[in-house]
């Protein structure tokens, strides 16, 4: 009976402790799905006061109950896309040097400092923007430094050091067994990187990228700085990454502090809030079912034999 | 006959200092299995990751000495090694399939050695699945991830992947190390046929798989050769007392 006591106590702690690991689970959880719904509550009147077709109207000027979001989410897009093609291709890049190329003490020397880029303040990187970046791109032949292009370039720099760091990561954990196997049958180096590393590592690689889009998707104050905040439509004609935008981000950042608690404007701000919110929700979506749909892929090939 | 492989005075010191091969002497001929067998840390697997210069990825190591192959030395400056390494194929302890499915592993090799033709690439796959004894267990599911199969059947896909190159000679690092009995004496047999047209030369599991497997056997101590010879001499009449101890389970 007295080892019966001990046991008790033991299995209590036990409890305790199971109970203490499940709420702090399930309270990641919760929290995501309180913001869901005060986002909602919020801004779902602007869906029911706003006219849809004011919504999906061409002119974002509020004074005028103009509620249009497409410039908004045509400047969210063209500064996100650009971010993502200059940004991947040049992370992917650094990363394979530095996981599989790079000498052990270059490794060593460059990754804590590339970590370290992803911790300069966004404001920080918004007055380099401005001082530097604009000035070159008015050069270039814009008619204004503060452009979707000069955004993207600023994102694109935000989201580098997350890319890289998560890829080599990801290509670090790829067994040496894998190159070894592979170069046991008489592959070079570069093809036992491209045929085997990266697809081993493509998991990760996908959720480097996502990480990635997800920083330069939500970055609003240096994006603010930099993109000249014009809530129009760029045109083909004058080049369509050569004109000042404005961003979903920026937006409310910019219009939340004028604005009265409970009006249309207030409401439709919050609305912006959940098409991000839907957005990024998409993207996280669309990357997990890539990452788990690996080897299904293969699968699904046509047998050759 | 003459040597397939001619080892002279082989040493080789890894960068922290450890010297894992002193002056080693090995004649291996062709169309018979060698086995490299001696306790842990005794240079087997160094010896056989020098013969396909594997030992190359691994900067500031020391090597002196002479590997030929055929007569040729591996490591003059005008060998291809990627070339080498398709002649002088390896299947290691651990099974590694590579991301793909089934049939991609087996073609893998020959598709980076440029062999574009489907034809040439499905024959060669079933023939080495055949060489393998794979071929009746997986011929319907080709497409499959190679990660499915089980670790016997991993490993001998590893094998048919290195036969898919048509190599000259097969390197095996201890094959059967997590494998159970009877995927073991599986790859056994199948080593027992490849031998009349491949030189093996295998790091074994156990000294009782060296004297199954083995026809010349080499006992291997702290980077040394004790002794050379037939498998029939060397385990029943050693000259050496340390290969008699180590044989009859006195060290290991």
């Amino acid at each position: 009976m007295t080892t019966s006591k001990a046991e008790n106590g033991r299995n209590l702690k036990e409890a305790i402790i199971e109970g203490l690991i499940w709420f702090s689970g399930i309270s990641a959880i919760l929290i995501i799905a309180l913001i869901f719904i005060f986002l909602l509550k919020e801004g779902a009147p602007a869906f029911v006061n706003v006219p849809i077709s004011s919504l999906l109207g061409r002119r974002w000027y509020p004074i005028e109950d103009l509620f249009g979001l497409l410039p908004l989410l045509i400047g969210s897009l063209l500064v996100t896309v650009g971010a993502v093609v200059i940004a991947v291709p040049l992370g992917l890049i650094t990363a394979v040097y530095l996981g599989e190329f790079a000498p052990t003490w270059q490794r060593e020397l460059l990754k804590p400092l590339i970590e370290v880029l992803a911790g300069i303040p966004s404001i920080v990187l918004g007055f380099l923007g401005w001082v530097v970046l604009a000035p070159l791109v008015q050069n270039m032949g814009a008619s204004t430094g503060l452009t979707a292009f000069t955004g993207a370039l600023i994102l694109a720099y935000m989201s580098l050091p997350t890319i890289i760091s998560i890829t080599e990561d990801a290509l670090y954990a790829v067994p040496n067994e894998y190159r070894d196997g592979a170069l046991a049958i008489g592959a070079t180096q570069w093809q036992t990187i491209w045929r085997v590393v990266l697809p081993a590592a493509r998991s990760g690689i996908v959720i480097a990228v996502m990480l990635g889009i997800g920083r330069a998707i939500g970055e609003t104050m240096a994006v603010m700085m930099v993109t000249g905040n014009a809530a129009n439509i760029p045109s083909w004609r004058t080049g369509l990454f050569f004109q000042p935008v404005r961003t979903m981000t920026a937006t409310i950042a910019a219009e939340m502090g004028e604005v009265a608690q409970g009006s249309v404007h207030y409401s439709v701000l919050f609305g912006i809030g959940i098409v991000l919110f839907l957005i990024t929700f998409a993207i996280n979506s669309l990357a997990t079912r890539f990452v788990s749909g690996g080897d299904g892929r293969a699968t699904r090939r046509r047998a050759q034999l | 006959m003459t040597a397939k492989i001619h080892i002279h005075d082989l040493s080789f010191t890894y960068p922290d200092g450890t010297q894992a091969l002193r002056h080693i002497n090995l004649d291996i001929q062709p169309q018979q299995l060698f086995v490299l067998f001696g306790p842990s840390r005794s240079g087997k697997s160094t010896l056989l990751r020098l013969l396909n210069r594997l030992s190359d990825l691994l900067p500031d190591t020391q090597r002196s000495g002479d590997i030929l192959l055929d007569g040729a030395d591996i490591f003059a400056r005008s060998v291809n090694v990627f070339e080498l390494r398709r002649r002088v194929s390896m299947v290691f302890a651990i099974p590694t399939p590579l991301p793909g499915s089934i049939y991609d592993n087996l073609v893998y090799g020959l598709r980076m050695a440029g062999i574009r033709d489907q034809a040439t690439l499905d024959e060669r796959a079933e023939t080495s699945l055949r060489q393998a004894a794979l071929w009746d267990e997986v011929k319907d599911r080709l497409q499959d991830s190679a990660f499915a199969l089980s670790g016997g059947q991993k490993q001998r896909l590893c094998l048919a992947r290195s036969l898919a190159l048509r190599p000259e000679i097969i390197l095996l690092d201890n094959p059967t190390s997590g494998l159970d009995p009877i995927s073991t004496a599986q790859v056994e047999q199948s080593l027992y046929k490849l031998k009349q047209q491949y030189t093996i030369i295998m790091v074994p599991h156990s000294v009782q798989q060296a004297a199954r497997v083995g026809d010349q056997v080499a006992f291997l101590l702290d980077g040394e050769v004790i002794e050379v010879g037939d498998q029939s001499r060397i385990f029943v009449n050693p000259q050496d007392q340390r290969t008699e101890d180590y044989v009859t389970g006195r060290f290991g």
